[in-house]
């Protein structure tokens, strides 16, 4: 994964509350094996609706509850493909959030006005490393894991960083193996 | 100091900090294959395939096929045959099309017995949260997660907060455990769990079947919860007992430890009135917009709400009951066990499928579906008109042949009413098996406590 710091740019705006993971990627899509090329799929329907406006920004602004429903890694794939490094919204929904984390589209929750703020300055500056958000008019600051965001900052990746914990995990089946079922024991 | 039964198994699988150990890893074909080729390419080993089990159910098609190579779209087949050559490679037993036990995977887990109380389950797929019924810790994670647990058989995993749903007074007839989750949900929110671990209990829990709380804890997902669980009890036990995978005797002894401490305190507590609860059917594109099937379309209380009914092409005040169908599912991982075909053809047998109404019916399994021909429930469906199929996700969310058409009004069983979900320009209504059933029947919604 990239290291994920300074992040500067235009913002998209998607003012609706609970986007699912449905409408950012359509089921059809889902049928790829490889995991790249879902930019172009992005929201498919409502991208054939009247008056759809999406610039391939690099900041999306959006309502609460963002990436509700199916836990399609999918949805965050394309929306990273389409050219997003950040999703700016007033809550996500917990499956989506972890999605993005993994592949460094850094998900940021503001209050509801610091994001109507956003979305109405057209332009933001995210900084990760200072946990704040600034636009022409305003600033705020946003929660994140702090073990999150040193991962996301030097661009870890997450096996490496478990398979630290090799001897622990070895330490916890040696002492704690469990009677429960064993997948490869079915006739 | 009193333990939530949440608390209790975070605790017992605590590797590290934020580290949870994985009792049990259930994989499909959709999200499966970009981890397993991330694997390979860094040449990773899978740990623990004694503890991963895989099924194809999204992509298949529910006409009998028993071979991936008969499925007809290309890109479904080359994902079941991906998911078939990388359980080979990596050594993890596979149900795919042809076997007995292929099914949806939250229903063949339970089946099989290898969900069991107390355990940590995972499977990159939301509706995860259904393994919950039996008291195990059972959540949805990303492809990337899935990549994580096949390498480690661990999750990075901050702890969720905790949230007690205490229902009061017991479900009236006719009233399901479909309508219990949709009517919390409609109470709670589509948001109102993010971040927690959904308790449910109460006396309308603890007198529910098994299959019944299964729908419950399935449907956690809908209200944002991280995942849904239900203390094990009898109803349990008996349920698990003798099944191909479950211990011999059951270690009951340490499953009854595991139910809520008296006292244990939960980040948040919501009461439900389980005896107010009538049959319930959404109107929109969350399921959180439900209301009783006495009820009407209401008016919009703002954009989403305005979007919805444009969907929908609903207009407010409408009567539940006055809204006619064109299909009618009955299937989905939410209700495609043997108790919820057993529910719907009771209410069918002797009838007939009103002839504007195209409806079918999705047994979860292979073995849901030859348990429901022992008992001749195909017969009952069939001759009252049903198109009874064969295992898979099948119209839950059109990744296969059964897909409704643009425009075309669904009477679901299944978990998600969104926009497209079933097909593209599909208008879904969530409902109960016999709710489903009856409308079939009448090609509109009627309230069965009523219905003769």
């Amino acid at each position: 994964m990239r290291p994920v710091s300074l992040i500067e740019g235009h913002v998209s705006v998607l003012d609706r509350n609970d986007v699912d993971t449905d409408q950012i990627i359509p089921k059809q899509f889902l049928k790829r094996v490889e995991r790249t090329g879902f930019g172009e799929f992005l929201f498919f329907d409502w991208a054939k609706q009247p008056g759809w406006d999406l610039p391939q920004n690099p900041i999306l602004a959006t309502g609460r509850n963002f990436g509700c429903g199916s836990s399609r890694e999918h949805a965050p794939w394309a929306l990273e493909d389409y050219g997003f490094e950040a999703v700016i919204a007033p809550s996500f929904a917990d499956i989506f959030y972890s999605n993005c984390t993994k592949i460094g589209l850094l998900p940021v929750v503001l209050a509801e006005e610091e994001v109507r703020a956003v979305m109405g300055a057209g332009h933001a500056s995210i900084d990760l490393a200072m946990q704040g958000v600034s636009w022409t008019g305003g600033e705020a600051t946003f929660e994140i894991d702090p073990e999150l965001k040193r991962r996301l900052l030097q661009g870890l990746d997450d096996i490496g960083v478990t398979l630290q914990h090799q001897e622990a995990i070895d330490r916890f089946e040696a002492e704690r193996e469990r009677n429960g079922p064993v997948t490869t024991s079915l006739s | 100091m009193p333990e939530s039964m949440f608390d209790k198994i975070w605790d017992e699988h605590e590797v590290a900090e934020s580290l949870l150990y994985v009792d049990l890893h259930l994989v499909h074909e959709v999200t499966s294959p970009q981890a397993f080729e991330s694997l390979r390419l860094a040449d990773r080993r899978l740990r623990r395939p004694d503890r991963t089990l895989a099924t194809a159910d999204h992509n298949v098609p529910t006409d009998g096929s028993t071979a991936a190579e008969q499925i007809r779209d290309k890109l479904s087949r080359v994902q079941v045959e991906t998911l078939e050559r990388n359980c080979e490679e990596f050594g993890v037993p596979v149900y795919s099309l042809g076997s007995r036990r292929q099914g949806i995977v939250h229903v063949i887990g339970p089946e099989m017995g290898i969900t069991q109380p107390g355990m940590t389950i995972v499977c990159g797929d939301s509706h995860t949260s259904t393994h919950g019924a039996f008291g195990a810790l059972a959540f949805g994670i990303g492809t990337s997660e899935v990549e994580h647990v096949l390498a480690t058989q661990t999750l990075q995993q901050r702890k969720p907060r905790s949230m007690l749903i205490r229902y009061e007074g017991e479900l009236g007839y006719g009233v399901t455990a479909k309508d219990l989750i949709l009517a919390t949900i409609g109470q709670i929110g589509v948001d109102g769990g993010v971040g927690h671990v959904l308790e449910y209990a109460g006396p309308a829990i603890e007198g529910l079947s098994m299959e019944g709380r299964m729908t419950v804890c399935n449907m956690t997902i809908e209200a944002g919860g991280r995942a849904g669980i239900i203390a094990p009890d009898d109803t349990t036990f008996e349920w698990v007992e003798g099944r191909e995978a479950a211990p011999d005797p059951l270690p009951l002894d340490g499953w009854r430890t595991l139910r809520t401490d008296e006292g244990a305190s939960f980040d948040r507590v919501v009461t439900v009135d389980a005896s107010a609860i009538s049959p319930q059917v959404t109107w929109g594109t969350t399921p959180g917009m439900v209301v009783g099937v006495t009820g009407a379309v209401p008016e919009p209380a703002g954009d989403g709400d305005q979007r919805a009914l444009e969907y929908m092409a609903l207009e407010p005040g409408t009567p539940m009951s006055e809204i006619r169908l064109d299909r009618v599912f009955i299937g989905s991982c939410t209700n495609s066990r043997i108790g919820d075909l057993r529910e719907a053809a009771e209410l069918v047998k002797g009838r007939r499928v009103a002839s504007s109404v195209n409806a079918m019916v999705v047994p979860g399994s292979q073995e849901v579906k030859a348990q429901a021909e022992r008992e001749g429930l195909d017969e009952v469906f069939r001759a009252a008109g049903f198109d009874w199929r064969s295992a898979g996700c099948s119209m839950c969310l059109g990744m296969n042949p059964d897909i409704a058409a643009p425009g075309e009004r669904v009477a679901s069983t299944s978990n998600r009413n969104f926009e497209g979900r079933q097909g593209r320009g599909a208008r879904s209504h969530l409902v109960s098996p016999k709710m489903a059933a009856a409308a079939a029947i009448e090609g509109h919604f009627v309230d069965i406590r009523e219905w003769e």
